[in-house]
């Protein structure tokens, strides 16, 4: 039993993306339609050429009903998935393996989402009947235990490391105002973020993702076949999910300073990429902020920084733009919102733009050399998590070519 | 022989001083303080915190348990059955709420002494009065539980000599179902006819114990919502002097339903071995009932002496008050949570009411909630009960979060590791949220999360172990 991948046989040849934002004039049909017309003008594809559709969404449609029929799709297969928040890359890694096996020839992933009709502030509830002895607290809550937990495994003075995390929070909107598709465009200081109030354990709303309706798409085929449709394709180098038991809820040697769901998938997904020293190999990576702990620990799940080292990583500007080894560059969850079947997707977007030289200027990522970058991709809290992993290249490894 | 096999009061963790209703209204309050139930108890959980303390001092197990209230969380449904479940009671002791009337408190009490079987009775009340108001100040919210039955069941702590009642159709003390508070006739008039009653009581009481002279009763409690009544009946039953019991007005308040067991957990505290304890309970007419402490109460630890209870009280502002009991105060702006699905607390019921995880048999992991397979190992269905509510936990992490919905923002979320194995994240209660410190001890305590859709979310949070509470014994 092995996970072997399919690194090299799958390309990117098409994608598209919605802008970002309460979307009071658009719904889920439109954001539908808009993201898939977009990927096909992308691919420079029709709607006919494509054989199999996989529909993330949490929330916003069941069934792939709720994506054929806005497209009016005939005669072919449309699957909804969905796995918490790593909804819009869980329909990726479907689209990829379908056409991987040989089944189809060519597929697109699409991930949407409407949060804003709800009426409420934050994410909706997922509406199962259950026992009423599940946790009352929200997301914020649940990853605001991380701070004090890596503060007190690390030595960490608690003020400077509240401060580290709000410089993420800040670095992230610094790349979002230099995207129009994002849903917050102000830049703001790490200092001010520091003297908000708290919502949740130390962290301000500035800490949390936004909340924002959107969409996404990729088109993906056969790495052998992408030229025919793209000059520039972008190829499927690992793409590995690791769901987590629960463990960390029910085991006392958990203890919230890392998310061993991450660190696995980001193992597997290196194996099959051929990583083995991301932060020297990676040109970027768009990771998944939803709360600016949850960046800072994924920076060493990912093994871009030794443990216990991030925060320090973060304030030396490791991750900025211009650094190291940038991350979020587009702004992330926190600048975009987080409409959770398409925040996957919007992640590869950004790939798709900076590794193939089509960011605009005012956030392109310096020119290092580097081909690969990574979309990391998250559902659920620390203790029990469904963890994303996703590399991609612009290069075909040598025997590949 | 037949009488009181084991008793405990509960009284909730909030105090409201009463001069702040004053401060707030510029007249009304009064002095000292009254208890008041969180915002997640109602009278079933803190009759369920009554009863657990009882069971817990003794081996004896109930044949059934009754339950009564003024202040019912459900009615045609019956509310013993939650404390029944939370007690983790088999199914076949039964469980019966006598409700409605303040009598029923005192009336369940002698039927069980009066009756036979080991029955479990419990009694709780909220009590809440319109802002300002004398009932508001002078009310207190508590329960109590008294364990009855014979002495071949189990040592009595006090052993059952006789009763009597008086029966007056008065229009009194009452209310109109659906009403939030309750009416009384003018107090002279209530003394007016409950003295005489009570007296009538007592005296047939004493006969029906064999009590020739009520200097003979030691410590005599007389209580009832009607003061001057309560005053008049202490007057003429002739009690002796200092034999008359604290009726704890200055400090829980009088919990009208459950008072008179209470107020007994409280005698019996204090009681040594061979002293006689009335109860003189003043309810459209008058219940009155004798009992004589035996050799077990100098040997008895309660669990959670009443005293230590009403001492490890924590202030309780006005405002914090009202809100929970009366005004409408903005909630956070999440929707409110879904009513829990009766089929699935049914499931699990010794989940959702007893609080009992799962123990893997080959690699001893505690799992919460219970599992089949587990995580450690993988074995299937190869687990037995692990009952948690007893057992003592630490904060591993907490966190507040001021976003989630709750009755009462903010939500304290705290990670705990129990004794003897077993994680949790479990909501805090009856605690500040700058109380909270990684270490701090912990223990289970079973409460109302929400109500929604007319359906009681029951289940169970984890509140700190205070001084003598009963949290830290095991």
């Amino acid at each position: 039993m092995s996970s072997h991948g399919i690194c090299d046989r799958v390309a990117v040849i098409g994608m598209g993306c919605t802008p970002f934002a309460e979307h009071w004039d658009l719904g889920i049909d439109d954001l539908i339609i808009d993201a898939a017309h977009s990927a096909y003008c992308s691919a420079g594809i029709a709607q006919h050429d494509i054989d199999a559709f996989w529909f993330g969404t949490a929330q916003s449609a069941a069934s792939g009903l709720g994506m054929a029929g806005p497209l009016k799709i005939q005669g072919k297969p449309v699957t909804r998935v969905e796995n918490y928040c790593a909804t819009g890359s869980e329909a990726l890694r479907q689209a990829c393996y379908a056409v991987a096996s040989g089944a189809y020839d060519i597929a697109m992933a699409l991930g949407a989402e409407k949060v804003k009709d709800g009426g409420y502030q934050g994410l909706n509830a997922f509406p199962i009947p259950t026992d009423g002895t599940q946790r009352t607290v929200g997301a914020a809550a649940m990853f605001s235990l991380m701070l004090p937990a890596y503060a007190d495994r690390y030595g960490v003075d608690r003020d400077e490391l509240r401060y580290a995390a709000a410089r993420i929070a800040s670095k992230n909107h610094h790349n979002g105002a230099r995207n129009p598709l994002a849903q917050f465009r102000r830049e703001v200081s790490a200092e001010r973020i520091c003297e908000m109030p708290a919502v949740a354990g130390q962290l301000s709303v500035f800490d949390c993702a936004g909340v924002a309706d959107g969409a996404a798409a990729a088109i993906v085929c056969r790495a052998s076949e992408a030229h025919r449709w793209c000059a520039d394709p972008l190829y499927v180098k690992g793409l590995s999910v690791v769901t987590g038991t629960g463990a960390g809820s029910l085991d006392p040697d958990y203890d919230y300073t890392t998310m061993p769901e991450c660190v696995l998938a980001a193992a597997d997904a290196y194996a099959q990429a051929g990583v083995t020293d991301p932060r020297s190999q990676l040109a970027l990576a768009e990771v998944h902020d939803c709360f600016t702990p949850t960046e800072m620990v994924l920076m060493e799940d990912l093994g871009f920084s030794e443990r216990g080292t991030a925060w320090r990583d973060v304030l030396d500007g490791v991750f900025d733009l211009d650094g190291e080894l940038p991350v979020n560059t587009d702004g992330g969850l926190k600048s975009f919102g987080h409409p959770v079947g398409a925040s996957g997707l919007r992640m590869l977007y950004e790939l798709w733009l900076q590794l193939r030289g089509e960011a605009p200027t005012e956030r392109r990522i310096p020119d290092t050399g580097r081909t690969l970058g990574l979309t990391h991709n998250l559902g659920g809290y620390p203790g029990e998590i469904v963890s994303f992993v996703g590399v991609f290249g612009t290069e075909l490894d040598a025997e590949q070519r | 022989m037949r009488g009181v096999i084991s008793a405990a009061g509960y009284v909730p963790h909030h105090r409201l001083d009463r001069s702040e209703i004053a401060g707030f209204f510029g007249a009304g309050g009064g002095v000292g303080t009254r208890a008041v139930a969180s915002y997640d108890e109602d009278t079933t959980t803190m009759g369920q915190a009554a009863a657990d303390l009882a069971l817990r001092s003794t081996d004896v197990e109930p044949a059934a348990v009754w339950f009564a209230t003024s202040a019912p969380a459900y009615l045609e449904k019956t509310n013993a059955a939650a404390i029944h479940a939370a007690l983790r009671l088999d199914p076949a002791v039964d469980a019966l709420d006598l409700g409605g009337a303040i009598r029923s408190g005192i009336g369940a009490l002698r039927t069980a002494l009066a009756g036979c079987g080991t029955t479990l009775v419990v009694a709780s009340d909220t009590r809440d009065g319109r802002p300002a108001g004398a009932d508001e100040a002078s009310a207190g919210d508590g329960a109590a539980a008294v364990l009855v039955g014979d002495d071949s069941d189990g040592p009595l702590l006090a052993e059952y000599l006789g009763g009597a009642c008086r029966t007056v159709e008065i229009t009194e003390r009452r209310r109109i179902p659906g009403g939030t508070r309750s009416r009384s006739w003018e107090e002279r008039f209530g003394a007016h006819v409950l003295g005489p009653a009570a007296l009538e009581a007592w005296q047939a009481s004493l006969a029906d114990s064999g009590i020739g002279d009520a200097d003979d009763v030691d410590r005599v409690v007389v209580t009832g919502l009607n003061t001057r009544a309560v005053a008049a009946a202490a007057k003429a039953i002739g009690a002796k002097p200092g034999g008359i019991v604290d009726p704890l007005v200055s400090t829980v308040g009088n919990t009208a339903t459950a008072h008179p067991a209470l107020l007994l957990c409280a005698a019996l505290e204090q009681a040594r071995p061979g002293e006689t304890i009335a109860l003189v309970a003043l309810a459209d007419g008058a219940e009155t009932l004798i009992l004589r402490a035996s050799e077990a109460v100098s040997e008895r630890r309660p669990v959670a002496p009443l005293e230590a209870q009403i001492a490890a009280g924590g202030a309780l502002s006005y405002g914090r008050f009202l809100a929970w009991r009366m005004l409408d105060v903005e909630p956070p702006n999440r929707p409110t949570p879904d009513r829990p699905s009766s089929p699935a607390a049914l499931r699990r019921l010794d989940w959702k009411y007893g609080f009992a995880g799962s123990r893997d048999r080959s690699s001893e992991m505690v799992h919460l909630p219970p599992a089949r397979v587990s995580q450690k190992g993988g074995a299937a269905d190869d687990m037995d009960a692990a009952p948690m509510a007893h057992t003592v936990g630490t904060v591993a992490s907490y966190t507040v979060d001021r976003l989630a919905y709750s009755p009462s923002p903010p939500v304290v979320l705290a990670v705990v590791d129990f004794d003897r194995g077993g994680r949790m994240p479990l909501e805090l209660t009856d605690v500040e949220a700058d109380e909270v410190h990684v270490g701090m001890r912990v223990v289970p305590t079973f409460r109302r999360l929400y109500t929604s859709d007319e359906i009681h979310n029951y289940f169970w949070k984890a509140r700190p172990v205070r001084p003598g509470d009963g949290g830290a014994t095991q």
